[in-house]
């Protein structure tokens, strides 16, 4: 059970796992995902996936659009119930909770499992408020816990020096940057599981995307962070494993520097290193 | 690749030229034609202002009519109809487009909305005639449901007869379908970012429409507000179905009192013979146009409110 140092070489894997080899897992296993199909409609757009993510590591979905990344991640926290159509079979696991079950209580897996969007999301409200907005729906706070609560979070997205002289101002009034930073602590702020994270830097500058990354390196301490990216760098830089998907199907997973420098698959190869995509 | 036959710069510019000519006439057809109308009734109504003319009854004599019954009367039935139309009008406006899932029944439902607002108004009246006024011939008025004291104002008679709650309720069902649709779209323009932002925290469908899309939709939503209680307080056909009076000498003391609306009372002026009582009329008109920019006053002041934690 070793957890790489998070500062220094973001992915040092000590042995990685030779070509061929079926991948192990260092850590515990937080998500669990076996033949998993899913569907808008009748346009089928994963095609039997197994996958295993560990914990406190961070899992990089790359492949080019309409691979069905995006789609995989918002079934993770059945954000796709929202669309009219989407289904899915199979099974995918968090720590041992069936997520495909339709007993399950959706709303309480979205409390376990943040998500970060595309696009900086903040609320219209203040940014106090965005942040005090997940833990004011799940529980009553004292005014002094909810502050707390507040500068921990902010103090995590690596947000707090910034805006703690203006807690009660507008978030649209935050840079882009800024404003996907707070979209961080306000997930993490409701004391998630998973972090969720669908192209986050892919609406933001340079500066921006480097304080994000930097910033995810460090929340891979505490949380089990699965990000979607079109970045391949981005992808080598934050990610300790990487799955591949192209056209709806798994192609190819392993640790990320396995994956970048000796892929196994033909195709992954074409990908990473810019042939196609 | 194709090219193209290139537009001459002129004829762009004189297009841009005549276009921004035929807009600009438009709008000036439009204000000269409310001046105008202003401006008459300005001159021929303020002579006939004063505050007894605001604080009394109806007459035979212009020089002391009033017109302080159909301008409370006014005022309860339009705040009848704010109470009843806003609140069940935003609530249909969620359902519909934060609850229904796309099937045939919502759009057969969408559909009658749209249809109902094209109605004439006077239509509603004779709808309301039969459910508020006669109450569907279920009971008769001498033999009413009575609730409460004459006295009080909580009194209450059902079948309602011509009474101000039946016409707050006439009002509230011509407005509706405005207030439905200028809800709906109001919802419709929050972004859908917001939504999944508030989902992913493990919202529900409530929480995501109490604290995220209602509060982004509320500023709209209350234009919708003021557009629909300006209908309301413009309408006397409805009133003149359900058996609105042309002459009262009381304001309302409870939901049973008679009543008269402005438009009422203005039509019964205009289309009397003597020109001292277009006078009044004119200076009633007056009156309304003030009700009706209070009405909005007031709306705006509070979406004032509501928006300002919105600004940065």
């Amino acid at each position: 059970m070793e957890q790489p140092t998070t500062t220094s070489t973001p992915h040092s894997h000590s042995g990685s796992p030779s070509i061929g080899e079926p991948m192990t897992l260092r850590n515990d296993t937080a998500i669990e995902m076996q033949n998993l199909s899913a569907w808008y409609s009748k346009n089928q757009v994963l095609h039997a996936i197994d996958l295993d993510i560990a914990a406190k590591q961070v899992c990089a979905f790359i492949g080019p659009s309409g691979c069905g990344k995006s789609t995989l991640l918002r079934w993770l926290n059945r954000m796709n119930d929202t669309i009219p159509g989407a289904r899915a079979t199979g099974k995918i696991a968090l720590h041992g909770v069936s997520l495909l079950d339709s007993a399950l209580d959706v709303v309480d897996l979205r409390r376990r499992v943040g998500m970060v969007f595309q696009k900086p999301n903040p609320f219209p409200k203040s940014i106090f408020d965005n942040v005090a907005f997940g833990p004011r729906l799940h529980r009553i706070y004292s005014r002094t816990d909810l502050e707390e609560l507040v500068e921990q979070s902010l103090r995590a997205s690596a947000l707090w020096d910034e805006v703690k002289d203006r807690l009660t101002s507008s978030a649209l009034g935050l840079s882009g940057g800024q404003q996907q930073r707070l979209c961080i602590a306000r997930a993490i702020a409701v004391g998630p599981e998973l972090l969720l994270m669908d192209e986050p830097c892919s609406a933001l500058d340079p500066r921006s995307t480097a304080s994000i990354e930097e910033l995810i390196r460090e929340l891979r301490a505490t949380y089990t962070i699965v990000i979607v990216t079109h970045n391949m760098q981005q992808a080598s830089r934050v990610s300790d494993s990487t799955a591949f998907f192209y056209e709806g199907k798994l192609v190819e997973t392993g640790p990320t520097d396995v994956l970048f420098t000796t892929p196994k698959e033909r195709r992954t190869e074409d990908y990473v290193t810019g042939r196609f995509g | 690749m194709k090219t193209g036959r290139t537009i001459p710069q002129a004829k762009r510019i004189l297009s841009n030229r005549l276009m921004w000519a035929a807009c600009l006439g438009a709008t000036t057809i439009a204000v000269l034609v409310l001046s105008a109308l202003l401006i008459t009734i300005a001159i021929e109504g303020t002579g006939a202002l004063s505050w007894s003319f605001l604080t009394s009854f109806a007459s035979r004599k212009p020089a002391q009519a009033g017109i302080i019954a159909p301008l409370m009367g006014s005022i309860w039935v339009c705040a009848i109809c704010a109470i009843v139309a806003i609140p069940v009008g935003i609530g249909t406006a969620i359902y519909l487009e934060e609850y229904a899932r796309r099937s045939r029944i919502k759009s057969l439902i969408q559909l009658n909305i749209s249809n109902l607002s094209g109605v004439p108004s006077i239509v509603y009246g004779i709808l309301a005639l039969v459910a508020f006024v006669r109450f569907f011939g279920i009971r008769s008025a001498d033999d009413a449901w009575t609730f409460g004291n004459a006295e009080s104002i909580f009194y209450l008679q059902i079948p309602f007869g011509p009474s101000v709650i039946a016409g707050g309720l006439t009002l509230a069902l011509v407005v509706l379908p405005i207030m439905i649709i200028s809800s709906q779209e109001a919802l419709r323009s929050v972004p859908q970012s917001l939504r999944q932002a508030a989902l992913a925290l493990g919202s529900t469908q409530w929480q995501v429409v109490w604290h995220v899309t209602l509060p982004a939709a509320l500023p709209t939503i209350m234009t919708g507000a003021i557009l629909s209680m300006s209908r309301a307080i413009g309408e006397a056909a409805p009133l003149l179905v359900i058996g609105g009076f042309l002459l009262v000498f009381q304001t309302p003391a409870n939901l049973m009192s008679d009543f008269t609306v402005l438009p009422l009372q203005i039509y019964n002026w205009a289309g009397r013979p003597q020109s001292d009582f277009h006078k009044i009329a004119a200076a009633a008109i007056i009156v309304q146009l003030v009700v009706l920019l209070a009405f909005n006053t007031i709306a705006i002041i509070i979406r004032q409110k509501l928006q300002r934690p919105l600004q940065s």
